[in-house]
């Protein structure tokens, strides 16, 4: 009689699993790991709106699940395994911290396809995606020196990654194009998103002189404490102006809902193949926010900045780049720094009067 | 000295929530109970404190919001570890996970929202004098209701009958058992202030600190208040010292990094919890080697029918 039963059990637990496959074979599951929460209003919301436009522009024909608030480190890789193992056949881990697990997921798995974004290590089945948002950060640096009256920016960083290094560089090298004398305090949470300890961190350095603050964290509560001491500070990844509307000059926008498109699309045709994309102002992968709470001559200014690194007329890595040392650094590409020598980036330029931690 | 004071005024803000949820938990570990859920309890007194002030527009609602929560969220631990006699540690842990998670339900339809901060206190007269004038006469009432919470604690426990009944559950709760005092009841109390405590402090995060909601804000909070229970050898005083020895510490390298002092940033991140070892070593090593806590705390106890 048990024997019955569990014949039976196991029997309809075998028909429920290839019908589900079935039906699964109809819609490309589409998989996302985020890092942070999606009411973030910063990096991972950006990924999060996405993938909703993924969802309007195909409709039955995916299905996406996404899982937020995956840690980066050893946990990653079996968030990961997870959405593989759900039967999900494009993943998009949204970290730089997510590297080395989506790496060890690919090679375990290569019949899945794999999107990491803002890493440098790629497979058969794994690309890379990111974003020049030194550029961005060439136009803030700009501005900031324009609308800075005490001369000092206040920069908040996460951590001394090259990604951040060099939008710290670009920031300072935009600056002091319009003001030589200008200074920066950087801070590090070591984090990419801890509101209180931003909040902190923005405290600090507006008391240290600081009245234009930067950041490279992903939540709005650097701009909510300068919008109450009547500062200036460019937001990021999202916009954060509903938190400082008389605050925010401008912010980088991520625009990751094209490339999601394109690559969903070219899984669904089957012309998936690995690649590397850093698209930059004229890709739009990413955006600036509208220029607000400046002045009109210092609005054109950024605007035409905009522009002329839209057409690739100006390049914040123009050589020479003089290094903290005073030595000029070797020019790998032509008139500016080739890609590799940013993304490698762990020096300051001259005109920063800090020491990058680790070095 | 205008740096100075800006030190100081934010190291009584970062501290403030620390102290108030360790306070919250030092009675319910003298009575005897561990409590580990102060981290979700924070955090849904967070979500709730924020909501009940978005959607009523007063503070002092927000306040009592986040208290209701968090006192809700202990009566969940009191039901398991008291009602049901189920391990304390697993309990505690399993409430954070649910605290964390149930809160970032709750609070998903206040994400973006804002509010205006508590008000600060401003005596005409007394808070204008330069350096203490605002760190003594201008903060939030959240900072004097922390020092006021304090005080009632310590006189609580020290110089009431009731305060030593409840630390005597947590010293032999079967002798208090024998002697016929209720040590459920006792320790069920103390479980819900310490969960109202921990909820007052997680709403005093998106209420008076950083005025909106995001989930996760607590980020560890809760883990440094019950470390500062500990640390403080479950007294009331050194808790004070050791809660502002934190925030300052965590403000202090903020402030050093962004002086660009050239010290290595992880290594400034890590020294408040660096510091809170230090003393906690120095400490046990005056105290003969053995551990100050309340000899009953984490065991279960059932009373014998």
């Amino acid at each position: 009689m048990r024997k019955t039963i569990l014949a039976a059990a196991a029997a309809l637990l075998l028909l429920a699993g290839a019908s589900g496959d079935a039906s699964a074979a109809d819609k490309l599951k589409v998989g996302f790991i985020y890092l942070g929460p999606v009411g973030d209003l910063g990096w991972t919301y950006q990924h999060e709106l996405a993938r909703q436009a993924l969802v309007k522009e195909f409709g039955d024909k995916i299905e996406t699940t996404f899982l937020e608030n995956v840690p980066e480190g050893p946990d990653a890789e079996r968030a990961i395994e997870q959405l593989v193992r759900a039967g999900n056949k494009l993943i998009f881990t949204t970290s730089f911290g997510y590297m080395d697990p989506t790496l060890k997921v690919a090679k375990k798995y290569p019949n899945v396809h794999f999107e990491h974004c803002s890493g440098y290590k790629r497979d058969k089945n794994m690309s890379t995606y990111s974003a020049r948002w030194y550029q961005g950060r060439y136009i803030q640096g700009q501005i900031a020196a324009k609308m800075s009256k005490s001369g000092v920016l206040g920069y908040i960083g996460s951590f001394p990654i090259p990604e951040v290094v060099s939008g710290i560089n670009a920031t300072m090298l935009g600056a002091l194009s319009v003001n030589p004398n200008m200074k920066v305090k950087i801070i590090w949470v070591n984090s990419w998103f801890d509101p209180g300890k931003e909040a902190d961190a923005a405290k600090a350095l507006l008391d240290q002189g600081a009245d234009i603050i930067t950041q490279h964290t992903d939540s709005p509560a650097p701009m909510q404490i300068v919008s109450e001491r009547g500062k200036f500070a460019f937001g990021q990844d999202s916009e954060m102006i509903k938190f400082g509307p008389k605050a925010q000059l401008t912010s980088i926008l991520d625009t990751w809902a094209p490339y999601y498109i394109a690559r969903v699309k070219a899984e669904m045709d089957g012309t998936w193949k690995e690649s590397d994309v850093w698209g930059g102002l004229d890709t739009k992968m990413f955006e600036m926010a509208p220029y607000t709470n400046m002045p009109d001559d210092v609005k054109k200014f950024a605007e035409d900045t905009q522009a002329a690194l839209t057409s690739g007329k100006l390049q914040p890595f123009k050589c020479p780049v003089v290094g903290q040392d005073g030595k000029d650094v070797e020019c790998k590409g032509g008139d500016h720094l080739a890609d590799e020598q940013v993304l490698s980036m762990n020096y300051y330029i001259k005109g920063i009067d800090d020491k990058l931690p680790g070095k | 000295m205008e740096l100075v004071e800006a030190i100081i005024l934010s190291v009584l803000a970062a501290s403030t929530p620390l102290l108030i949820a360790a306070t919250g938990e030092l009675v319910t570990e003298r009575s005897g109970v561990l409590n580990l859920g102060v981290e979700g309890m924070m955090i849904m007194g967070a979500a709730c404190g924020f909501g009940a002030a978005w959607l009523s527009g007063s503070i002092i609602v927000g306040a009592i919001g986040g208290m209701i929560a968090g006192t809700l969220m202990s009566l969940i631990f009191a039901l398991m570890t008291l009602g049901l006699a189920v391990n304390q540690v697993a309990t505690g842990l399993a409430l954070t996970i649910l605290g964390i998670g149930l809160s970032g339900l709750i609070g998903a339809g206040f994400v973006g929202e804002r509010i205006a901060p508590a008000p600060h206190l401003t005596i005409p007269g007394l808070t204008g004098i330069p350096l203490v004038g605002r760190i003594v006469f201008g903060e939030d009432a959240f900072v004097y209701l922390s020092l006021a919470l304090v005080v009632a604690v310590w006189w609580f426990l020290y110089r009431t009958r009731a305060g030593l009944i409840l630390r005597a559950c947590g010293d032999n709760h079967v002798s208090a058992h024998a002697l016929g005092y209720p040590v459920l009841r006792i320790r069920l109390y103390a479980v819900m202030f310490g969960g109202a405590c921990a909820g007052l402090a997680g709403a005093y995060l998106p209420l008076a600190y950083t005025p909106f909601f995001i989930p996760g804000m607590t980020a560890g909070r809760g883990w440094i208040a019950l470390a500062l229970t500990v640390f403080a050898s479950w007294l009331p005083g050194r808790l004070v010292i050791g809660a502002y020895l934190f925030g300052a510490v965590t403000i202090l390298q903020l402030h050093a990094q962004a002086l660009g002092l050239g010290v290595p940033s992880q290594f400034m991140s890590s020294l408040p919890y660096l510091a809170t070892v230090i003393v906690l070593v120095l400490l046990s090593r005056t105290r003969s080697g053995g551990s100050t806590a309340p000899a009953a705390l984490g065991t279960v106890f059932v009373p014998d029918r």
